[in-house]
C-alpha cells in the first residue's frame, strides 16, 4: 500500500527572524469553511452547541480554547483547530479547506510596520485589536489577517506561500533597516 | 564663504564629496547648495534650452536652476535637487545638461540662436517634411535640450511604499505646522507631522528671531523634542507630501536613504507613503517669487529669503558684496541681517517710492529697480534705473525679493482654484477646496511669525473639534508680528531676455509673443511656451508669467486665473510609486506542490495566470523540446502519463439551490446530473459569448464541484459570486474555491487504471467507474477525490489529493508511470494532445467566439435559460459567415503551421479585407506525423477538404492547408470510454 508524506506549504522558507520581527509557520490543524446558506440563526446556534464558539460578526473572530471561528469574507467564517461536527451540514455549506491556506504567526516589535508596508489597512493596536480579523490583500495576495495573543495570523492560499514569505522578508528588512 | 558662529551645520563633523569629479568640503548638516556656495562654486547647472550657466537661486524643493545627479552607474539619480540634497563622506555629484563640461558648454551656441528660439519654434519651424519630426528634429531636439539622464542600466536601489494613518495630517513643519501638531499631540489626537526638510521648523530655521526669549531655531528644535516623545505624535522628515486625493488619502515620498552613504540590506532608498488621515492642516508655507528683469538669470541673482536661509541655517554668505532688491519690507530684513553678520551689502534696491530705513549701513535707493545684469559665469554687476537715469554697481551677488506666493497646491488637487488676494497680490487657498483640509498660515496669507502661530492653533483648534477632540490649552510663544507691505512689481520694463521660467528658459518677451498670437488663455499660454511645464511645475514663474499674461492681454490677474495644480507637488520617482514590483515583485508566483520535483526533474517553467506550470521534462539525448514532447504524447498514447493539474480552478458549490445555479450559469443543464457523474460544460458571458468551459461533478444531491480553466478562474469565480449575490440573493447555496486546497494530477493512457489499482487501497473497474464517473478512494488512507475524465481523449483519470500530499502522490504516481513505460508530461505534451482530439483552450475560446462558432451550438439547451442566451441570439452572432472551427493541415511543400497566422483562399491577395480566417493553435502530432492546427474559417464546417493559403506576417511563413474535422484521433471517442 501507498504511504504519502504530508509537507507544509513553507518547505524550509520558515522560520524567519529580521530584526524584532519573525515569522513562524503554524500548523492550525483543521481549517473548514461554514458558509452560511440562509439561515444564520441556525448556524450561530448550531456552531455554539457543537464547538461552543459564538458565530463572528463581521471582522471579528471568537474562540474557545484552541478551537477558533474567524470571519472570512461575506457570510462565511473558518473554523479552526477542529473537525467540524456533523450536525453543520445541515445548516452550512461545510468545506475543508485545511491544505488551501498557509498559516504564518507574524510577532515582534515592529510586526505592524511590516504590515505597513503591505497591506492596506490600518493595523495598529488601537484600531485593530486582539480578535479584530479582516480580509484584504497582502501586497497582490489575498489574505486574512487576525490579532491575537502574540501578533497577527497571517493566511494566504498555499500556491503563493512562497512569495508571501518573500514578501515578509522584504519589508521586514527595510523596517530593521530604519532602527 | 562660511561666517564664523552661524549656522546649524556640525563643525566639527567635516563631510567631503565631489562635484563634477573635484573634490569640496562641508559640513555636516550641509546640502549640496550651501556648500558649494561655501566654496565659492556658484555655477551649479546649464539652463534647458540656451544652456545658460545657472547658479542656485532657492534654498528649497522648488530649486529651477541647481539640478545635479547623485551617484553612478546603476544608482545614478537625474534631476536631483542640490538645495535639497544633504551632502555624505562619498557623495559624487554631477552637472547636467552640458557638454564637455559645465564651464565651457558646447550648446551654449543656443543662447547665440535665442532670437530664433523663442515660443512657438519648434512648432512654426518643423513643420515639413511630415516624416523628418519623429526621425530627424525630435531626436535632435531631445539631445539638445534636456535635464538628466537614466544610467540605462536597471535602477539597483531597493524602494518602499507604505501605508499610514491618522487622525489629523500636518503637513509642513515651520512655525505653523508646529503649533498645529502641539495642539492636536497634546489633546491626544493621533498626528502625523511631515516635512519636506530634514531638520523640522521651517522658516524658524531660515530666520534670525527671536521665539518667547530664545532664538527661532531652538524654539523649534524644543517643540520637535516635544513632539518626537509623544507617542500619538509621528515625526517624518525628510517627507514632501505630494498629493491630495479623494477620501482623505495623500500621497508622500519619503528620502530615507538619499543622505546616507552607507545603506543596509534592503533599506529603501525612497519611500512612498499613502497617509489616510481624518483631518488635514496644510502649514506648507510660501515661496518667494522673482522679479524679472534683463538677464536675471547669472549665477549669483537669488531669492532674497534663500540667501537668508544660507546665513542663517548654514552659516555662508552668498557673495562678498550683495545688492538687494525688492518690491517689500521682507526684503529689507536680509539686507540688515547681512549687514549684520557683516557681509558688505552694496545697495538695497526698493522700486517703491519714499522708503527710508533707519540707520541702514549701506546705501537704500528707494524709487529704484534693476533693470540688467552683467557677467556671464558669476554676476559682476547690476544695472540700476532710477528717476535720474541708470547707473551700476558691482555686486557678486543680487537678492531679489518680488513678494511671496502662499503654496496653496495642495488646496487645488482636487480641481479647486485659488481665490486671489490683491493684499498681498497672490493667491490664497480657497477654503473647503479639500474637504477636511485646512490651510493656515504662510501658505494662507499669513507671513508673521506670531501670525503663523495664532493660525497653527486655531486650525488645530478646528481640527480637533471635528475629531470630537476637546483643545487643550497653550501658552503662546512671543514672536515678532511686522506687517507685509509691497507694491506689485512683476517684471522690469527694457530690452533684453527678462526670465520667468528659469528651468525652462521662458521669458518674458515668450509671454507676450504667446498673448501676440492668441493663445491668450492661461493653459493655452501655459502650452506655447512651456512656461511651469519644467521639474519645478512653475513654482517659481507661475504668478509672475499669468500677471506678465494679464497685463499683456490687458486683463486682471484674477479674471485670467491659474493653470491646473496636479499632484506630485514635487518629483516622484516611478521606482518608488513602483516599488516592489521590479522583477519578480510584479506578481505573486503560484506554485504547485509538484514544483520542486518539476525543477528537479529540469522542466523549463511556463507561466500560465500567475501559476508556474512544466513545459517539457527533458531527458538523456533529447536536443530539442519537440523531441521531449513528442515521447510525453507517447506516454499518454501509448502507456501513461502524469500530469499536474492542480492549477485548474475548483470551485465547491453547495446547498438547495446549487443545481439551479449550475443550469443558469452553464449553457448546458446540470440538474439532472447523477451524484457521483462529471459533466462538461460550456458558461457564457451576459454578452452571449463563450467566457469558459470545463467538466463539473456531482458529488452529493446538493454538492457539485465545478472545475474552470487555469487562465479563468478568477473571472468565473467572481462571475458566480455576482450571480449568488447580485442576482440571486435569496438562493440558498454557496461558492468556496477550493483551488488551493487539493493536488489533483492527471493519469492518462491505456495503462492508467493498472497503475491507479496499484495505489488505490480498493481497486476499480470499467463497471464500478466508467467514463465521466467521479467518487471518493481511499490511497494509502488518505481520502481522495477520483474522476474519469480525458483532455487527451485516453482511458484517463484525474486524482485529487489533499495538497499537503501533493509532492509525495506526484513522485509516486511518477515513479509507476515511469515503470510502465511512461513518465509526467508536461505542457506542450498536454497541448498536442488535446488538439489531436479538437478540445479547446482559450486559444479557442478567446472572448471571440460564440457556442457556435466552437461547434457546441447543441449544448444549449431549449428547455431553459442560462445567462448570455438572449445575447447569443442577436444575428451578429448567428451570423454563418462567422468563423467556424475546423481543423487544419499542411498539403504543401510547407510543412510548418503556425498560430495566429491568417487564411486566405489561395489566389486572394493575403491583406486583411481577403481573410477567411485564422490559426488558434498549432502543433506537431506524432500520431498523424505532421503539424495539425485548429482555427477558425468562415462557414468552415461546409468546408471540409477545401485548402487555403495560411500565411503568417510576423513570422513569414506560408504554407497550404486543407480544412478539416477538429478531431484528428480517435473521433468515436472508444479509447476514453475503455
Amino acid at each position: 500500500m501507498a504511504e504519502l508524506k504530508a509537507q507544509n506549504p513553507f518547505a524550509d522558507l520558515l522560520p524567519l527572524k529580521i530584526g524584532g520581527v519573525s515569522v513562524d509557520a503554524r500548523d492550525l490543524g483543521h481549517l473548514t469553511v461554514l458558509g452560511d446558506l440562509g439561515n444564520r440563526a441556525a448556524l450561530a446556534e448550531a456552531l455554539e452547541q457543537a464547538h461552543g464558539l459564538a458565530l463572528p460578526e463581521p471582522l471579528r473572530s471568537t474562540e474557545n480554547g484552541a478551537t477558533r471561528c474567524i470571519w472570512l469574507g461575506s457570510s462565511e467564517v473558518l473554523l479552526i483547530g477542529t473537525p467540524p461536527d456533523a450536525a453543520l451540514t445541515k445548516v452550512a455549506a461545510v468545506v475543508d479547506v485545511s491544505d488551501g491556506w498557509a498559516a504564518v504567526q507574524l510577532s515582534g516589535v515592529g510586526a505592524e510596520d511590516v504590515l505597513a508596508r503591505l497591506v492596506p489597512v490600518d493595523v495598529r493596536t488601537s484600531v485593530f485589536e486582539r480578535g479584530h480579523t479582516l480580509r484584504s490583500q497582502l501586497r497582490e495576495m489575498p489574505v486574512s489577517i487576525t490579532r491575537n495573543e502574540g501578533g497577527f495570523l497571517l493566511l494566504v492560499p498555499r500556491s503563493v506561500a512562497a512569495t508571501m514569505v518573500q514578501e515578509l522578508r522584504r519589508a521586514m528588512e527595510a523596517v530593521a533597516s530604519r532602527r | 564663504m562660511r561666517i564664523a558662529g552661524r549656522g546649524m551645520i556640525d563643525r566639527r563633523k567635516p563631510v567631503s564629496f565631489t562635484f563634477d569629479g573635484r573634490r569640496y568640503s562641508g559640513f555636516a548638516g550641509d546640502t549640496v547648495a550651501s556648500a558649494l556656495l561655501a566654496n565659492g562654486q556658484r555655477l551649479m547647472g546649464r539652463s534647458f534650452k540656451y544652456h545658460r550657466p545657472r547658479g542656485v537661486l532657492t534654498a528649497g524643493s522648488e530649486e529651477p536652476n541647481a539640478l545635479v545627479t547623485t551617484g553612478v552607474g546603476p544608482a545614478s539619480e537625474p534631476n536631483v535637487r542640490a538645495t535639497t540634497q544633504e551632502i555624505y563622506e562619498g557623495l559624487a555629484v554631477r552637472s547636467q545638461n552640458a557638454w564637455p563640461s559645465l564651464d565651457f558648454d558646447v550648446m551654449a551656441v543656443n543662447d547665440l540662436a535665442s532670437p530664433y528660439l523663442g515660443a512657438g519654434f519648434y512648432y512654426k519651424t518643423f513643420m515639413w517634411p511630415r516624416r523628418f519630426w519623429e526621425r530627424v528634429y525630435e531626436p535632435v531636439i531631445r539631445r539638445a535640450a534636456g535635464l538628466g539622464a537614466l544610467s540605462g542600466q536597471p535602477n539597483a536601489d531597493a524602494y518602499e511604499k507604505a501605508y499610514a494613518f491618522c487622525d489629523l495630517l500636518v503637513i509642513g513643519a515651520g512655525p505653523t505646522g508646529l503649533m498645529a501638531a502641539l495642539a492636536a499631540g497634546r489633546a491626544g489626537a493621533d498626528v502625523i507631522l511631515a516635512d519636506e526638510d530634514a531638520v523640522m521648523g521651517g522658516r524658524l530655521n531660515a530666520e534670525s528671531e527671536i521665539v518667547e526669549g530664545q532664538p527661532g531655531q531652538a524654539w523649534a528644535a524644543e517643540v520637535v523634542a516635544e513632539l518626537a516623545a509623544m507617542d500619538n505624535v509621528r515625526l517624518m522628515p525628510r517627507t514632501t507630501v505630494t498629493g491630495a486625493y479623494d477620501g482623505g488619502m495623500f500621497g508622500a515620498l519619503e528620502r530615507v536613504n538619499q543622505h546616507r552613504a552607507r545603506r543596509g540590506t534592503g533599506a529603501p532608498l525612497e519611500c512612498f507613503w499613502r497617509i489616510a488621515a481624518k483631518q488635514s492642516i496644510l502649514a506648507a508655507g510660501a515661496l518667494e517669487r522673482p522679479v524679472a528683469f534683463a538677464n536675471n538669470d547669472r549665477p549669483g541673482i537669488m531669492m532674497a529669503g534663500a540667501v537668508r536661509v544660507y546665513l542663517n541655517r548654514w552659516g555662508v554668505a552668498p557673495g562678498k558684496q550683495v545688492a538687494v532688491f525688492g518690491n517689500n519690507d521682507d526684503a529689507h530684513r536680509t539686507a540688515r541681517e547681512l549687514a549684520a553678520a557683516g557681509v558688505h551689502v552694496a545697495a538695497l534696491i526698493d522700486c517703491r517710492e519714499g522708503v527710508r530705513v533707519q540707520g541702514a549701513a549701506y546705501p537704500v535707493l528707494s524709487g529704484a529697480q534693476v533693470c540688467n545684469a552683467s557677467g556671464r559665469k558669476e554676476l559682476e554687476a547690476v544695472t540700476i534705473r532710477t528717476a535720474s537715469g541708470e547707473h551700476k554697481i558691482q555686486a557678486d551677488c543680487l537678492a531679489i525679493s518680488g513678494g511671496w506666493n502662499p503654496s496653496v497646491h495642495l488646496t487645488c488637487h482636487l480641481n479647486g482654484r485659488p481665490t486671489w488676494n490683491a493684499d498681498i497680490q497672490a493667491f490664497v487657498p480657497t477654503p473647503g477646496a479639500v474637504p477636511g483640509m485646512r490651510a493656515a498660515g504662510a501658505c494662507n496669507g499669513v507671513f508673521s511669525t506670531r501670525g503663523c502661530f495664532v493660525a497653527g492653533l486655531e486650525a488645530a483648534t478646528a481640527a480637533l473639534e471635528a475629531l470630537g477632540r476637546k483643545p487643550v490649552a497653550i501658552n503662546f510663544p512671543e514672536a515678532e508680528d511686522a506687517a507685509y507691505k509691497l507694491e506689485p512689481l512683476w517684471a522690469v520694463a527694457g530690452k533684453g531676455r527678462a526670465w520667468l521660467d528659469f528651468q525652462n528658459d521662458v521669458c518674458v518677451k515668450d509671454v507676450a509673443q504667446a498673448a501676440a498670437e492668441n493663445f491668450r488663455s492661461v493653459e493655452h499660454m501655459k502650452r506655447y511656451t512651456t512656461q511651469g511645464m519644467a521639474p519645478d511645475q512653475g513654482k517659481n514663474s507661475n504668478v509672475t508669467a499669468l500677471a506678465v499674461l494679464a497685463d499683456a492681454t490687458g486683463r486682471g490677474i484674477a479674471e485670467t486665473g491659474t493653470t491646473t495644480f496636479r499632484p506630485p507637488y514635487t518629483p516622484v520617482s516611478i521606482a518608488a510609486m513602483g516599488a516592489g514590483g521590479q522583477g519578480k515583485g510584479f506578481a505573486p508566483e503560484r506554485f504547485t506542490t509538484s514544483h520542486a520535483a518539476s525543477l528537479a526533474m529540469k522542466a523549463p517553467m511556463v507561466e500560465a495566470g500567475l501559476w508556474y506550470r512544466p513545459s517539457y521534462f527533458p531527458r538523456g539525448q533529447e536536443r530539442h523540446w519537440r523531441q521531449s514532447c513528442d515521447r510525453e504524447v507517447g506516454f499518454v498514447r501509448n502507456a501513461v502519463g502524469i500530469c499536474d493539474v492542480s492549477t485548474l480552478g475548483k470551485i465547491d458549490i453547495q446547498g438547495p439551490d446549487a443545481a439551479k445555479l449550475l443550469d443558469l450559469v452553464y449553457v448546458n443543464t446540470f440538474s439532472s446530473l447523477k451524484v457521483g457523474k462529471v459533466r462538461y460544460g460550456l458558461m457564457l458571458r451576459e454578452d452571449g459569448f463563450v467566457m469558459d468551459d470545463g467538466t463539473c461533478a456531482r458529488l452529493g444531491d446538493q454538492h457539485y464541484l465545478m472545475t474552470t480553466t487555469t487562465g479563468a478562474a478568477g473571472q468565473v469565480m467572481r462571475h458566480l459570486e455576482f450571480v449568488t449575490q447580485c442576482l440571486h440573493p435569496e438562493w440558498q447555496v454557496h461558492v468556496i474555491s477550493v483551488t488551493d486546497h487539493w493536488a489533483q494530477f492527471a493519469v492518462a493512457g491505456p495503462k492508467s487504471r493498472d497503475l491507479l489499482n496499484g495505489l488505490l487501497d480498493a481497486p476499480i473497474d470499467n463497471a464500478s467507474f466508467p467514463f465521466m464517473a467521479c467518487g471518493a478512494v481511499q490511497l494509502g488512507g488518505v481520502e481522495a477525490r477520483l474522476f474519469r475524465i480525458s483532455f487527451s481523449g485516453e482511458h484517463a483519470y484525474e486524482i485529487a489529493v489533499p495538497a499537503r500530499y501533493g509532492a509525495a502522490l506526484f513522485d509516486l504516481l511518477v515513479a509507476r508511470a515511469e515503470a510502465m513505460g511512461g513518465g509526467a508530461y508536461g505542457m506542450e505534451a498536454l497541448n498536442v494532445l488535446r488538439l489531436e482530439k479538437g478540445h479547446l483552450t482559450h486559444a479557442e475560446i478567446d472572448g471571440r467566439a460564440t457556442a457556435g462558432d466552437v461547434g457546441m451550438e447543441a449544448m444549449v439547451s431549449d428547455a431553459k435559460d442560462c445567462i448570455g442566451k438572449t445575447m447569443s441570439e442577436r444575428p451578429g452572432l448567428r451570423d454563418p459567415k462567422r468563423g467556424q472551427l475546423v481543423g487544419l493541415r499542411p498539403v504543401g511543400a510547407v510543412k510548418q503551421l503556425t498560430a495566429g497566422a491568417f487564411l486566405f483562399a489561395p489566389g486572394d491577395e493575403a491583406i486583411r479585407e481577403n481573410a477567411q480566417g485564422h490559426t488558434s493553435s498549432v502543433g506537431f502530432s506524432p500520431d498523424i506525423g505532421t503539424f495539425i492546427g485548429l482555427g477558425f474559417v468562415t462557414r468552415g464546417r461546409q468546408r471540409h477538404g477545401e485548402r487555403l493559403r495560411m500565411v503568417d506576417h510576423l513570422r513569414e511563413i506560408e504554407a497550404e492547408v486543407e480544412i478539416c474535422a477538429p478531431v484528428f484521433v480517435d473521433p468515436e471517442g472508444g479509447r476514453a470510454r475503455g
